[in-house]
């Protein structure tokens, strides 16, 4: 997510942390930088030479030029400035009313239909019962597709006949939510133009009959200088209560994000973050700036960590790791736990400094390499799960027709593990944890 | 003129499926049932000609009614930019392209080399410059020809989510239709909830043939078997729909290659098209979509769609400039006709308008 502005940042400030006394033509040179990089992260225009100015005017007007840590100095003033940019607005996700009406909006192919089934299953978590309501009938299959979903997550989808105008959708779905109790309806509207006059009439007039408690914009992250004019347009409209940003799981730089905050004031109040029905985040400006620059982002992490580990299972992990008897059981198990918390690639740009490990570590996993560790590990006996040193030649063989992979592919297995008996013996002395670290996460 | 056409003589409803064939999935017809299975609205009175002529002048509508919106704004920010007596203000019209998704580094690019041609009046030497990044095309001719006798041609339509792909296909569909080609849909989008369905409402609209399985079959197994299909039924033209994916997920690129490979491996040497859809709203990264998708299952058209929209598109320069690849059709709204072919010298020159 956003690796490649945080490189450009990174590699422009690094320089000049790297000199320690920053002249004015070097902050001339690294402004020029930050520039080019906002605007090929798709950041708006006018926004960026605002940036630009700002951080230059707090940059050489203070201090900076006569102290030994001014590249940290120009660091901290982006980060701010960054911070400040991404922080625009109210980001409380306000479900209020009954039943509470949250309704999508956006252009074709943004990501509305998903996003709703995405945004369903996250009320569901905070323990509402939530009804999706199909208010597209344009785009075919629309209904389908969002009925597919809510079936999926268990959730009711109110759909109308053929013919049914948007807006008698959209109320049908409130009586039906009140009818059957549920107590926050979610309305995924057809995907429009903003210079479409009759479809953005259409959506004033389902705000003025059901009044939203959220009317969220949904934005692609891909998107690029448009983004402003698309959100004024949706804007002028309805009032837009929240941005939910698409697809943030390419290597868009989501210059939009930035943008549409910094001009409209709208905030940022969702990321959806994948394919599957859970990749949905909460939006946390400081933590998004400082993993554009690079700073990582440990409190995500963590929080992902404690939703998905089982406490008693980590205490008794470590326990085993302390005494030495971790075993192949246990791996397995940890590999699991661990593909709970989510995509490798993301875990890994979480961690400071870890950012340029994030792709090789996704790629190994969309290859398939962790599936075939557990097929393999699945393919032993019990026994030979506890004690790896029993495996002579004709069990391997065994394994590794059993498990559909190939000899070596089992050999691998087995010496890896071996390495990471002994890794873990020098962890539990406390010595060698970056080395450690680096050879757990399989580089050879 | 398209040069191979099959005549009314063989109609294929006169054949009975053959039995290697799989059965293929037909568009279901409401209310119908002994009826032909596969209805090809190839009758004696079409012609050509008139399909021709009319697509034509329709689409050069089309084209005026899109571009109009983009034109808006963008070129009368660019007219004022030049002013009256060619003392341009190079910096506004650095800013200019790049708030059209032209891209700052090619943006400086260009007007630098804009700069230094002192014999033509600024206007005109951006225009060149913009013109000289897109690559040759015969603009006015696509056709989809089969190369190998007796098989189809095939276009297989790939993209990240979002940007249109089912939609372009419906298009595409109609307008081969209306050209009398014999057209199969081949569903391998089989992962998005009900893409198959939509796929099948365009099947129905536009009187294709569609070849599908259930939800998440293999995607290469649903082309496979379509091209079965075509050539069991004799049709002109295979359009593959393909689950949009980001270009990032590797695992979901190599599926694509699988796709593309097995429309090698049934019909070696057929003529193949893969036509990456781009939404024009699609900033910067559009080049790294591009590229990903060229190292997948090299691309060799881009389909810009919603230019309807007030945005203006302008990746496709860095993506032509970069890749070679031309922009073939550009979408300007959602009926079945609103596809038109991408005409580098007007869509540069209607910008400047």
């Amino acid at each position: 997510m956003f690796d490649s502005l945080s490189d450009r940042l990174r590699h422009t400030l690094g320089n000049l942390t790297g000199r320690g006394r920053v002249s004015e033509a070097d902050v001339d040179a690294a402004m020029r930088e930050v520039r080019l990089a906002l605007l090929e992260a798709d950041v708006n225009f006018r926004v960026v030479k605002d940036f630009v100015s700002r951080v230059r005017e707090r940059a050489v007007g203070a201090d900076i030029l006569e102290s030994l840590t001014a590249g940290q100095q120009v660091v901290k003033i982006v980060n701010e400035e960054l911070t400040a940019l991404l922080s625009a607005g109210d980001r409380t996700f306000h479900l209020v009313g009954s039943p509470a009406v949250v309704a999508l909006v956006g252009l074709q192919g943004s990501g509305k239909t998903t996003s709703a089934a995405k945004l369903a299953k996250q009320v569901v978590k905070q323990g509402r019962q939530p009804m999706l309501v199909a208010a597209d009938p344009y785009r075919p299959a629309a209904v389908d597709q969002l009925e597919t979903l809510g079936r999926q997550l268990g959730i009711p989808v109110h759909r109308a006949p053929a013919g049914t105008s948007a807006v008698d959708i959209a109320r049908g779905g409130i009586e039906a939510a009140k009818r059957t109790g549920r107590d926050v309806v979610i309305i995924d509207t057809a995907g429009r133009l903003t210079i479409d006059d009759a479809l953005m009439e259409e959506i004033r007039e389902i705000n003025a009959a059901l009044r939203p408690v959220e009317t969220l914009l949904v934005v692609d992250a891909m998107t690029g200088q448009e983004a402003v004019t698309v959100a004024q347009g949706f804007a002028a409209a309805v009032p837009v209560t929240g941005l939910l940003l698409t697809k943030i799981d390419g290597d868009a730089r989501g210059g939009a994000a930035l943008s549409i905050g910094a001009v409209t004031g709208i905030p940022v109040k969702f990321l959806g973050t994948g394919e599957k029905t859970d990749a949905l985040e909460v939006f946390h400006p400081d933590r998004l700036a400082g993993r554009i620059l690079g700073m990582g982002d440990v409190v995500s992490l963590v929080e992902r960590a404690q939703e998905a580990f089982d406490e008693k299972q980590a205490v008794r992990l470590e326990e085993k790791v302390r005494r030495n008897a971790f075993t192949l059981e246990d791996m397995l198990d940890s590999m699991r736990q661990m593909q709970k918390m989510g995509p490798m690639g993301q875990l890994m740009s979480m961690i400071p400094g870890m950012g340029g490990m994030a792709k090789d570590a996704q790629a190994a996993v969309d290859r398939g390499d962790l599936r075939r560790v557990e097929a393999i590990i699945l393919s032993m006996t019990p026994r030979e799960r506890r004690d790896p040193s029993i495996l002579n030649a004709s069990r391997r063989r065994r394994i590794a027709a059993g498990s559909g992979t190939t000899l070596p592919d089992v050999n691998r297995l087995v010496k890896q593990f071996a390495e990471m008996q002994k890794l873990m013996r020098q962890l539990s002395g406390g010595a060698g944890r970056r080395a450690a670290m680096g050879q757990l996460l399989g580089r050879r | 003129m398209p040069l191979f056409r099959r005549g009314p003589s063989r109609p294929p409803n006169d054949q009975p499926p053959q039995p290697e064939a799989p059965a293929p999935e037909t568009a279901p017809t409401p209310g119908a049932s002994p009826e032909p299975e596969v209805r090809w609205a190839w009758g004696a009175d079409w012609s050509p000609d008139k399909a021709d002529a009319a697509r034509r002048e329709h689409e050069r509508a089309q084209l005026e009614h899109g571009l109009e919106k983009s034109r808006t704004g963008f070129a009368a920010r660019l007219r004022s930019a030049f002013g009256a007596g060619g003392d341009a203000d190079w910096d506004e019209i650095e800013e200019t392209l790049i708030t059209g998704d032209v891209g700052a580094t090619l943006a400086m690019d260009l007007v630098e080399r804009a700069r230094r041609r002192r014999e033509v009046e600024p206007a005109e030497a951006v225009r060149d410059e913009l013109a000289l990044l897109l690559a040759p095309r015969d603009a006015e001719h696509w056709e989809p020809v089969p190369a190998v006798e007796g098989g189809p041609a095939i276009v297989l339509v790939v993209g990240v989510n979002g940007t249109g792909k089912t939609t372009t296909i419906g298009k595409l569909a109609a307008r081969e239709r209306a050209n009398g080609r014999r057209v199969v849909l081949a569903a391998a989008d089989t992962f998005r909830a009900a893409a198959i369905d939509q796929l099948r409402i365009w099947a129905q609209r536009t009187d294709s043939e569609i070849v599908a399985h259930a939800p998440n079959a293999d995607p290469a197994a649903v082309v496979f078997d379509a091209l079965d299909a075509a050539v069991a039924r004799h049709a002109d033209l295979v359009i593959a729909d393909t689950a949009g994916r980001l270009h990032t997920k590797s695992n979901l690129m190599d599926e694509l290659a699988k796709v593309r490979r097995v429309i090698d491996k049934r019909l070696p040497g057929a003529w193949v098209e893969t036509f990456f859809v781009l939404d024009a709203t699609t900033g910067q990264n559009g080049l790294a979509q591009a590229k990903a998708f060229h190292g997948a299952v090299g691309l060799t058209g881009v389909v810009l769609t919603k230019l309807d929209s007030t945005a203006k598109g302008g990746i496709v320069f860095a993506i032509e400039k970069e890749l070679g690849v031309p922009v073939r059709f550009v979408g300007v709204g959602e009926q079945a006709d609103d596809l038109v072919p991408f005409d580098p010298q007007a869509f540069v020159a209607a910008l400047f308008e």
